[in-house]
């Protein structure tokens, strides 16, 4: 394959040669993409739960609203990241199950799965998780509820600031709301692979 | 005269189908317009700037290719180059073979239709599954892709619900949402028994060497998630040099694909897993493809390696609108692909006719989020197609041979000129030209004008 590897940047540098001079790289101001909205913004937690709303995500700012939430819709088995637990755990009644391991050999037993962010964009309800800051890949994604807690100085105003930010972490995934397809037909299905409901958790 | 194989196939095109595709490609291209223009300050400074950094990226590929590479192996990717589609489906076969591995989920990566990897790979009993819904149905019905983005445009639920019912995946039922969790509860199981997990990428950090994948559905992550080994199809024009170019691409590339902020999973890629991560691939390739890339370099439109797949040429097109994706005959339609597909087909000629397909009305560059010129793409490959006399690049076009002649000769011009009064007093239908007579079916000659200049010419002389 190294033979490969020669004969095609042969190919780029010979198919470039003839150039007399090159595009050059122009530099851009962060603000060019900032949305208008956006840029005034004074309450992170407060403009970050609006868009989350806007993309069908569901903002709680005390666990007790999410128990009472997940309880509502009978969803009382769950996966919790061990390291989160021993906060949350007393806001959750006997009725719950919650399982501090993630069993791969029965994902569909989860109703929902609660694991770190890492971060947060204001500026479009995005979620951001990381693997060496959220427990499980699988546990974020497999449940039809996903719970992303969050504390308030992890959130980013807007986009570039994010990406101005992205972690030494071999992966980084940004989550703006449920998982969702318009392939039949164009009509907006939520909950395709990933989760159907997607909730941000304020821990302060 | 043989009308043009567009033509032809739009002749066939059952009239559903081209108001699904007529309404879904307005819908999508109105709603994203309004988007940019109420969202930024400038938008059309965005898509200008985009372009010229994917211009730079085009043009400086000899330096960045080898600094990426070195990038991704620093961080744990093994790297791979393919110079054409076979050598690439072989290297994924290898890889797999390597591991023993016998089951792969793919994510929705227009280079693997590109290179019918997953026809590849059935050969050796591989299973290539396709998880993006659109793509899932698409391969259970042998079909293939007919827009970038939204590959079953073509399909209504009934067809779906009847390849459904027909795989056993349930009693017909065509409620798109029944349909959604029924490819889910399948699907989901594929995902966690896969060995490899099959991505593209839709930008490639030259900085970072982050491969940069997005997703609505989430089958990427769950590709990503589940099987122990990733391997990543890329293009060699994938590349954008900073991290921070990744805010602008990312914000145009959503909205001018299906009219959102920012898709629902955003994933930047790398290297394998991290060693606490229970989850994830152990193991990561990267293999970068050429498969004709560096001739369209090598070529005067090479302006059209800056594209980043986003489908809104498609909307925008009014020959798309009407014709959809498989009057194409590619796997890239629409404007992007009347320049892309002849470029990379094994012979031009084959696909000569696609560029001319094409009103140059010019919608395509204004809402193209990297600024390509494709009607003058267009422009040169149709020059392209009549010098390498191409049949395909004449089909449809009456002979011009007699105008040729009446054009380089003074004295027959003045004579036709004359002659040419008549057309005011003989019935268009009689005329026997099948062309002239295909020509005023729909449309209104005006009066005949011809010989006014010169008759003003000679007029201002004398006086």
């Amino acid at each position: 394959m190294s033979d490969s590897r020669e004969q095609i940047l042969n190919r780029v540098r010979t198919a470039l040669a003839p150039l007399t001079e090159r595009a050059p790289l122009p530099d851009w101001d962060r603000d060019l993409v900032v949305l208008r909205e956006a840029r005034a913004v004074t309450d992170l937690w407060a403009h970050f739960a609006a868009r989350l709303k806007a993309v069908s995500g569901t903002p709680f700012a005390t666990v007790a609203e999410l128990v009472a939430y997940l309880d509502q819709n009978n969803w009382r088995h769950g996966y919790c990241d061990p390291a989160l637990w021993p906060q949350l755990q007393s806001a959750f009644p006997a009725s719950f199950t919650v399982e501090t391991e993630f069993d791969r050999t029965r994902v569909d037993d989860y109703a929902f799965g609660i694991t770190a962010a890492t971060g947060a964009i204001a500026e479009t309800g995005t979620l951001v998780l990381s693997d060496r800051g959220t427990s499980r890949r699988l546990a974020a994604l497999a449940p039809w509820v996903h719970i992303a807690a969050l504390r308030r100085e992890q959130i980013f105003a807007d986009l570039p600031a994010a990406v101005a930010a992205l972690p030494a972490d071999p992966n980084v995934i940004w989550v703006t709301g449920p998982s969702k397809t318009a392939d039949v037909e164009g009509i907006l299905i939520e909950g395709v692979h990933g989760p159907g409901r997607q909730i941000a958790l304020l821990l302060g | 005269m043989a009308k043009q194989p567009l033509d032809q196939f739009v002749a066939k095109l059952p009239a559903a189908t081209r108001t699904a595709v007529y309404q879904a490609t307005k819908g999508t291209h109105e709603k994203r317009t309004k988007m940019l223009l109420d969202q930024f300050a400038d938008a059309d400074q965005l898509r200008r700037l985009a372009g010229e950094i994917k211009q730079h990226v085009v043009e400086n590929l000899d330096t960045y290719l080898p600094q990426v590479e070195a990038k991704l192996k620093a961080n744990g990717a093994q790297v791979h180059w393919a110079a054409t589609g076979e050598e690439a489906c072989e290297t994924v076969r290898q890889i797999m073979q390597a591991r023993g591995a016998t089951k792969m989920v793919k994510a929705k990566t227009m280079v693997s239709e590109e290179i019918e990897l997953a026809h590849y790979l059935e050969k050796f009993g591989i299973e290539a599954l396709e998880t993006d819904l659109g793509e899932f149905i698409v391969q259970i019905d042998h079909d293939t892709p007919s827009h970038l983005v939204r590959p079953i445009i073509h399909k209504n639920r009934r067809e779906i619900a009847q390849s459904f019912e027909r795989e056993g995946l349930g009693a017909y039922n065509d409620d798109p949402e029944t349909i959604t969790r029924r490819a889910r509860a399948f699907l989901r199981h594929k995902f966690l028994a896969a060995d490899v997990g099959l991505t593209g990428a839709n930008f490639v950090s030259v900085e970072s060497g982050r491969l940069v994948v997005v997703t609505n559905e989430g089958n990427s992550r769950f590709s990503l998630a589940a099987p122990k080994c990733h391997i990543a199809l890329v293009g060699i024009e994938k590349l954008v040099p900073r991290d921070r170019d990744l805010g602008l691409f990312l914000n145009l590339l959503v909205r001018s694909a299906t009219a959102q902020q920012l898709t629902v999973y955003t994933e930047f890629i790398s290297g394998p897993k991290a060693p606490t991560q229970p989850d994830g691939p152990e193991e990561m390739h990267v293999i970068f493809v050429d498969n004709r890339r560096t001739e369209v370099l090598a070529s005067d439109c090479r302006a059209i390696l800056r594209c980043i797949r986003c489908g809104a040429c498609l909307n925008v097109c009014p020959v798309y609108r009407q014709a959809s994706g498989h009057a194409y005959r590619s796997v890239y339609p629409g404007p992007v692909g009347s320049v892309l597909s002849p470029l990379l087909a094994a012979e031009f000629a084959t696909k000569a006719d696609l560029p001319k397909a094409c009103s140059v009305c010019g919608a395509c560059n204004e809402a193209c989020p990297v600024n390509i010129p494709l009607p003058d793409l267009l422009l040169r490959l149709r020059d392209q197609g009549k010098r390498a006399h191409a049949a395909l690049a004449s089909a449809g076009t009456p002979p011009m041979g007699g105008w040729a002649l009446m054009a380089s000769n003074p004295s027959i011009w003045k004579t036709a000129l004359f002659g040419g009064k008549m057309i005011d007093v003989v019935p268009h239908k009689l005329v026997p030209v099948p062309a002239m007579q295909a020509w005023t079916e729909k449309r209104t000659l005006p009066k005949w004008q011809g010989g006014e200049f010169r008759r003003w010419m000679k007029n201002r002389k004398k006086s």
